[in-house]
């Protein structure tokens, strides 16, 4: 560990920290439905894409047909990029004449790219065309952002609202989602990338022959443009193989931050467009605050692992931090900051390869996903996660007590909390289940791409990453019909399993009445809140996934300690 | 009977308003947004959008943010690469082995063989002589085309380079001075020797005698 790499930590949170509030309150206004300085350039866009879509701006929808327009829509775009993953050999921008893909791996794409998890089993580089690149995949890193961005606003007005049945419109939520919010980070997003060097072109690929007389293929593309929102919309599947790794998508230390930046930056920001909305900015950060704490002490494990590298290669007389998988532009700290960052989010984009992280620094990226993607997590989804955990500490701390739980002035009551759990109850039952019928099938053990305990890393954190909708892998695993099948299954219901009890809550909590404060109402922006809600998710977490994890990442720390290897 | 009748308008009224915004996101966000932002890209930043090509006596031999395969002694080679054959754009990726795999450590162990015979004595900046070679040359890069090494790794391989150009060595480590990039703004990122443009600048300097 370095000064220089912590100060590259503090670097990306301050200028996460000052966005925070500029872009809370300029979403808060959007979803208000108040005017913004955008609006002389979008409006017209925005009323345009209304009358086509025979859309009725002031139709407030109740929570079951925001639900299921999320659901049409959602199942449209699936469609929609199944069709083009299987016919873009006849279709245009093509230029290295790559075939269609195989129909179970395009149904894990498709998936994959509609739930907002970007897991990766193909490799772009070398089957996708830029048309599938920009209109498929980078399409559904728009509205797949957009949709998360949409449920979490309605969630919220559900806990601002008094005593109405509705959450808002879905198709307003999701144009102003993409074209205020996405649309215009991107435009000058992807300038500042193809600046630092990420290609944005549509030629095919050049062969040069290099130096030495070896012919090389030198890749090209519409990148940038894809690269920006893949970041800002917590996607996270690469435009390549190799993900942010590649010098391609992500060529310097620079770009690196601003790569960072851009992950986390919207879902910090939700943070405080919700206080806002619910008339009280303090319960917005305490959001933050927790978020940024948890966010820390990942950093705090991983990091240090990372940087004191692996003692088996210190053995053979090498020394220093572990730089498998890892470019020596990033080094260990930016690559580490990195790991944590887009685990804590849902983006799952690497600029270094997870698998072959020290076997405890692999474990954080592991566990961050496991406890939910509330670090931050993906835009909207985050938001809309942390709260549930926020409504389950609210009724510990009553239980406490012995008074009925209130959070913003809601008494939570047994339906609330029934939900809540049946939320949270979502992720150790689609991680667990599969991880174990994994291990107990040849087809789930055909495809590792390590032996031993990290085999079984392997099994586990693919099933955590596809629950999270997060899309980070420990990349040795391979592909097969176990795998696309599974791993889609899980990704499905890691994202609509949560969103359907998610809206239900948002329902029954909007048309409750308001409580009035009393002394004994617990505060729930307090430093002890902000506690308890961190002690909460750990326990939930740590009760679930400890002994699925004490088999995988600690089992192998343990083992390479005593020097035995796989 | 009017409920059913509710119900079936609803989902009608969505599935349209799916297909049409459909439709019109992906023209305007998968279509008119990446083709604008490649004329403004290719207008702006041509050389950065058109992948960094760097040219030798007008013909184009590979890219400045993309490592090459480098094999000869009077080379500086870069890190082992997992990507196809060694250093494949259109294959990125790493090893994805475990820090307990036994492929991971004989690996390791062939690469620092290999390396120590070619570089006998070989050494860097505050490290006494004979060291072994530094981490990033005996690790695979994530991407496997990592145009990077670190300075150490530079300094490391310098004798080798100087003695099989006949060049002095201090020569050949003024070259590598001039060639380390800091980290960006004082603190992000790691030092770094990018191998292709260091290579060239020796096939110059050797010209040039």
């Amino acid at each position: 560990m370095t000064l220089v790499g912590w100060l590259q930590v503090l670097a990306l949170f301050v200028v996460v920290l000052i966005c925070v509030n500029p872009l809370g309150k300029f979403m808060s206004r959007l979803f208000s439905g108040e005017r913004t300085f955008l609006t002389p350039v979008f409006g017209p866009v925005e009323k345009f894409v209304y009358s086509m879509c025979r859309i009725d701006p002031e139709a407030e929808m109740p929570w079951y047909t925001y639900l299921f327009a999320v659901l049409a829509f959602s199942f449209v775009g699936f469609a929609y990029l199944y069709i083009l993953l299987r016919t873009q050999q006849w279709l245009p921008w093509n230029p290295q004449k790559f075939g269609p893909m195989a129909p179970d791996l395009a149904w894990n794409t498709a998936i994959s790219f509609m739930t907002n998890t970007n897991w990766q089993f193909y490799s772009g580089e070398n089957s996708l065309s830029y048309l599938t690149q920009m209109a498929g995949l980078a399409w559904h890193n728009f509205v797949s952002a957009a949709i998360g961005v949409s449920v979490a606003v309605a969630f919220v007005r559900g806990l601002a609202n008094r005593n109405i049945r509705t959450l808002g419109n879905f198709w307003v939520d999701l144009t102003r989602s993409c074209l205020y919010v996405l649309l215009p980070i991107s435009v000058l997003g992807t300038l500042l990338l193809v600046w630092q060097g990420v290609p944005q072109n549509f030629h095919a690929y050049q062969t040069v022959t290099s130096v030495e007389g070896f012919k090389q293929q030198i890749t090209g593309g519409p990148m940038a443009s894809q690269e920006v929102i893949k970041e800002l919309g917590t996607n996270g599947g690469g435009f390549v193989g190799a993900n942010s790794a590649s010098p391609n998508e992500n060529p310097t230390p620079f770009s690196d931050l601003f790569e960072l930046w851009l992950l986390l930056v919207i879902a910090a920001s939700l943070t405080n467009t919700f206080g806002r909305m619910v008339k009280d900015q303090r319960q917005g950060w305490a959001l933050f605050t927790a978020m940024s704490i948890m966010f820390f002490i990942g950093l705090i494990v991983c990091y240090p692992q990372e940087a004191s590298g692996n003692p088996l290669i210190h053995q053979l007389g090498v020394l220093g931090g572990n730089m498998e998988g890892k470019e020596v532009r990033f080094g260990v700290a930016a690559s580490s900051l990195w790991a944590v960052a887009t685990t804590a989010t849902s983006c799952g984009a690497v600029n270094a390869m997870h698998d072959s992280f020290t076997a405890l620094g692999g474990l954080v990226p592991m566990v961050n996903m496991q406890l939910g993607e509330i670090i931050f997590g993906g835009v909207g989804s985050g938001l809309y996660g942390k709260l549930v955990f926020v409504i389950v500490t609210v009724f510990v701390a009553g239980l406490m007590v012995g008074r009925t739980p209130e959070y913003l002035g809601k008494k939570i009551e047994r339906k609330e909390v029934q939900l809540a759990i049946l939320y949270i109850i979502v992720t150790p039952a689609v991680v667990l289940i599969p991880a174990a019928i994994a291990v107990l099938i040849p087809a789930g053990l055909a495809t590792l791409g390590n032996s031993g305990p990290h085999g079984f890393s392997e099994i586990l954190y693919a099933f955590s990453s596809a629950n999270a909708n997060n899309g980070s892998a420990f990349g040795g695993l391979g592909p097969n019909l176990f795998y696309n099948v599974s791993i889609g299954i899980g990704m499905l219901a890691g994202r609509y399993l949560e969103i359907i009890p998610l809206l239900a809550l948002a329902g029954v909590l909007a048309h409750k009445r308001a409580v009035a404060e009393s002394a004994g109402t617990f505060t729930t922006y307090s430093p002890i809140f902000v506690t308890l809600l961190i002690a909460t998710i750990f326990i939930i977490g740590a009760l679930v996934f400890v002994p699925a994890d004490a088999l995988g990442p600690v089992a192998e720390h343990l083992n390479i300690l005593q020097g035995k290897v796989y | 009977m009017a409920n059913v009748e509710q119900i079936k308008d609803t989902t009608i009224k969505h599935l349209w308003t799916s297909i049409v915004f459909t439709v019109l996101s992906v023209i305007v966000l998968g279509l008119i947004y990446p083709f604008v932002m490649t004329g403004i890209a290719q207008v702006l930043f041509p050389w950065q959008a058109n992948g960094s090509m760097i040219y030798v006596d007008g013909k184009p031999i590979g890219s400045a943010i993309i490592g090459q395969l480098w094999t000869k002694p009077q080379y500086f080679q870069g890190r082992p690469s997992a990507a196809g054959k060694g250093y494949d754009p259109t294959q990125t990726g790493g090893t994805n082995l475990a820090p307990s795999s036994k492929k991971l450590i004989a690996a390791a162990r062939a690469t620092i063989g290999l390396l120590e015979r070619e570089n006998p004595g070989a050494t860097y900046p505050g490290c006494a002589a004979p060291c072994a070679p530094p981490m990033d040359l005996v690790t695979s890069s994530g991407s496997g085309i990592d145009p990077d090494i670190s300075p150490e790794a530079a300094y490391w391989q310098a004798a080798r380079v100087a003695k099989a150009r006949g060049l002095a060595l201090a020569a050949v480590d003024a070259l590598i001075a001039q060639h380390v990039q800091g980290r960006t703004l004082g603190f992000l990122g790691e030092p770094r020797v990018n191998v292709l443009e260091l290579n060239l600048a020796l096939d110059t300097l050797n010209r040039a005698r």
